[in-house]
């Protein structure tokens, strides 16, 4: 049996919201998977195997897979949880898609959910690092990701204010995305006017907090032409988790030593090599990029080999990753406009998907035919996909 | 929906102040660590036999090598300043239940000795006054008080 390719024959999502009281957690999962199972002209019958994740300590539910099978229409079926933190949604995707690669499965089902409401995120995201090196002291997401801002600006020259620009373009995006949860123009002087979270972070730099769910339907190369939708193929992924505790990152995190984000810079150059990118600016038509705080989409483009060491904030500037621009990064909105934490990642390759298959609405690259989607978390994690229109030659993991 | 129709309509439930307790363990070198800092003010690293480096906070496997460690080597109280934050948003600790005393400076910290990073706090909240590469050194909790946690560390301050 070899490997299948796999291609994206259905894709849904839920509004992104700050909270989501009309539903429970397995009613929020049923409405995405409702809509993904209609998109892709199936029952839930039809579906051989599923992949649901989510951060568990968000709901304070541990056994989520089989707690939601009502919802999520596992009853009965293969399932199997994964939860990798922050890249939790993009690790479910690629789950789902080696499910299918494998040649043990035509029809499988990816789930990603979050209610965020449900408990305070910071608590939360403590609770996910070393109880005696890292939480005595730990501020959660905010103030780990401050202390990359902090050494980013002190080691390229990178301002606030080149941060506040991928602020103010993600969240204008998101005005074209009915399902996003903050749509808004804004500029740098109003994200330069909220409040320090954790200094040189502000509120205007985070992701919100989101309950939202999104589900995405994966098929063999063999049964590929069964559905409504042209496939948006997977053409290859690329993973790496480097490290355990909170302070091991910085060890090889600097621009002098050679070495930025190894975790995506490794993943970036397996990626690419296997599918031939060297170019991604001029070669992918569209990003969908997990940016959780608006430092990200400075310091990410380098290490996604977009530009060069500390030419972030030049390439963000120059318009080329804005809408009608050479690659848009995030015309969803992207995660500085919604983060239901464990649908985030799968919400890129979502997104992606409808780009390459042209089913974006108002947010549609015209043309768009191969696209980048990526998942961030803890400890500087990365998950990287490329989907495209075209059937890739082969199937690669 | 408005937002107050909305809560009058959909119910939740509230968890209440519970409480969950665990006993976790530090392991063989996690406890010397602990137990040298609680007793004798006293920083220990473990070295590598493969790479030769040095980590702090302490474990037992090199992860790049997967060569198991166990030669404990002394590491300094002292070091240089790596990068930083200034928290100022409040929030509850869940270790403690208890609101997380805000602003705080939050810092990565390279002991002198030691190849790995440390996260502790910094006894500084203005940014303007912490630059990357400054000197610094932990202030230890008074004798006494010591309980064997990262917490008999009060702070590192600058030097
Ligand atoms: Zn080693």
């Amino acid at each position: 049996m070899g490997a299948k390719r796999a291609g994206i024959v259905g894709v849904g999502m839920t509004v992104q919201r700050s909270t989501r009281r009309d539903v429970s957690g397995v009613e929020l999962i049923n409405e995405a998977v409702r809509a993904a199972l209609d998109d892709s002209g199936m029952t839930r019958k039809d579906i051989d195997a599923i992949v649901i994740g989510n951060m568990d300590h968000f709901e304070g539910i541990n056994y989520v897979d089989t707690w939601s099978v009502d919802g999520s229409g596992a009853l009965g079926k293969p399932i199997m949880k994964m939860t990798t933190g922050g890249t939790t949604g993009s690790t479910v995707a690629m789950g789902a898609y080696y499910h299918v690669a494998s040649g043990m499965f035509d029809r499988v089902l990816a789930i990603g959910w979050e209610k965020n409401s449900e408990s305070d995120t910071t608590g939360a995201i403590i609770t996910a690092f070393d109880p005696f090196w890292d939480r005595p002291t730990f501020g959660g997401a905010v103030a780990g990701l401050a202390l990359e801002a902090t050494q980013y600006m002190a080691e390229t020259g990178a301002t606030e204010e080149d941060a506040a620009y991928v602020a103010v373009r993600d969240r204008k995006n998101a005005i074209n995305n009915p399902f996003a949860h903050l749509r808004m123009e804004s500029n740098i002087e109003a994200i330069m006017s909220t409040p320090y979270l954790a200094w040189p972070v502000k509120l205007g730099d985070m992701c919100p907090r989101t309950d939202g769910a999104c589900a995405v339907v994966f098929a063999s190369e063999d049964i590929a032409g069964d559905f409504p939708n042209v496939p948006a193929w997977v053409h290859g992924v690329a993973d790496r988790h480097l490290w355990g505790y909170t302070s091991d990152p910085y060890v090889n995190q600097h621009v002098k030593g050679g070495t930025w984000f190894p975790a995506m810079e490794r993943a970036t150059r397996e990626l690419y090599d296997k599918v031939g990118i060297t170019d991604p600016l001029e070669q992918f038509d569209v990003a969908e990029l997990y940016l959780p705080y608006s430092f990200a989409g400075l310091r990410y483009m380098e290490s996604l080999g977009f530009c060069e060491r500390a030419g972030g904030p030049a390439l963000v500037r120059s318009g080329d990753t804005d809408m009608g621009g050479k690659c848009p990064v995030n015309p969803s909105g992207g995660v500085l406009s919604s983060n239901a934490i464990g649908a985030t990642g799968l919400l890129r390759v979502a997104e992606v998907a409808l780009q390459v298959q042209g089913r974006a609405g108002d947010r549609q690259v015209p043309g768009a035919k191969l696209g980048l989607a990526t998942g961030f978390g803890g400890c500087y994690w990365s998950d990287e996909l490329v989907i495209g229109k075209e059937k890739p030659e082969k199937a690669r993991g | 929906m408005a937002a107050a129709e909305d809560k009058k309509m959909f119910l939740v439930i509230e968890s209440g102040n519970v409480a969950q307790p665990f006993r976790w363990s530090a392991g063989t070198y996690g406890s010397k660590f602990l137990t040298e800092i609680r007793d004798n003010k006293k920083f220990w690293g473990i070295k590598c036999p493969k790479c030769g480096k040095v980590y702090v906070p302490i474990r037992s496997v090199c992860g790049p090598c997967y060569a198991e460690m166990t030669e404990l080597v002394p590491v300094s109280d002292e070091g240089n300043l790596i990068t930083f934050s200034v928290v100022s948003f409040g929030f509850v600790d869940p270790s403690t239940g208890k609101q997380k005393p805000v602003p705080y400076g939050y810092a990565v910290i390279k002991l002198d000795g030691a190849d790995s990073y440390l996260i502790h706090y910094i006894d500084e909240t203005d940014p303007e006054k912490l630059k990357a590469g400054m000197r610094v050194r932990a202030v230890f909790e008074e004798d006494g008080k010591r309980t064997g946690s990262m917490m008999d560390i009060k702070h590192f301050e600058l030097i």
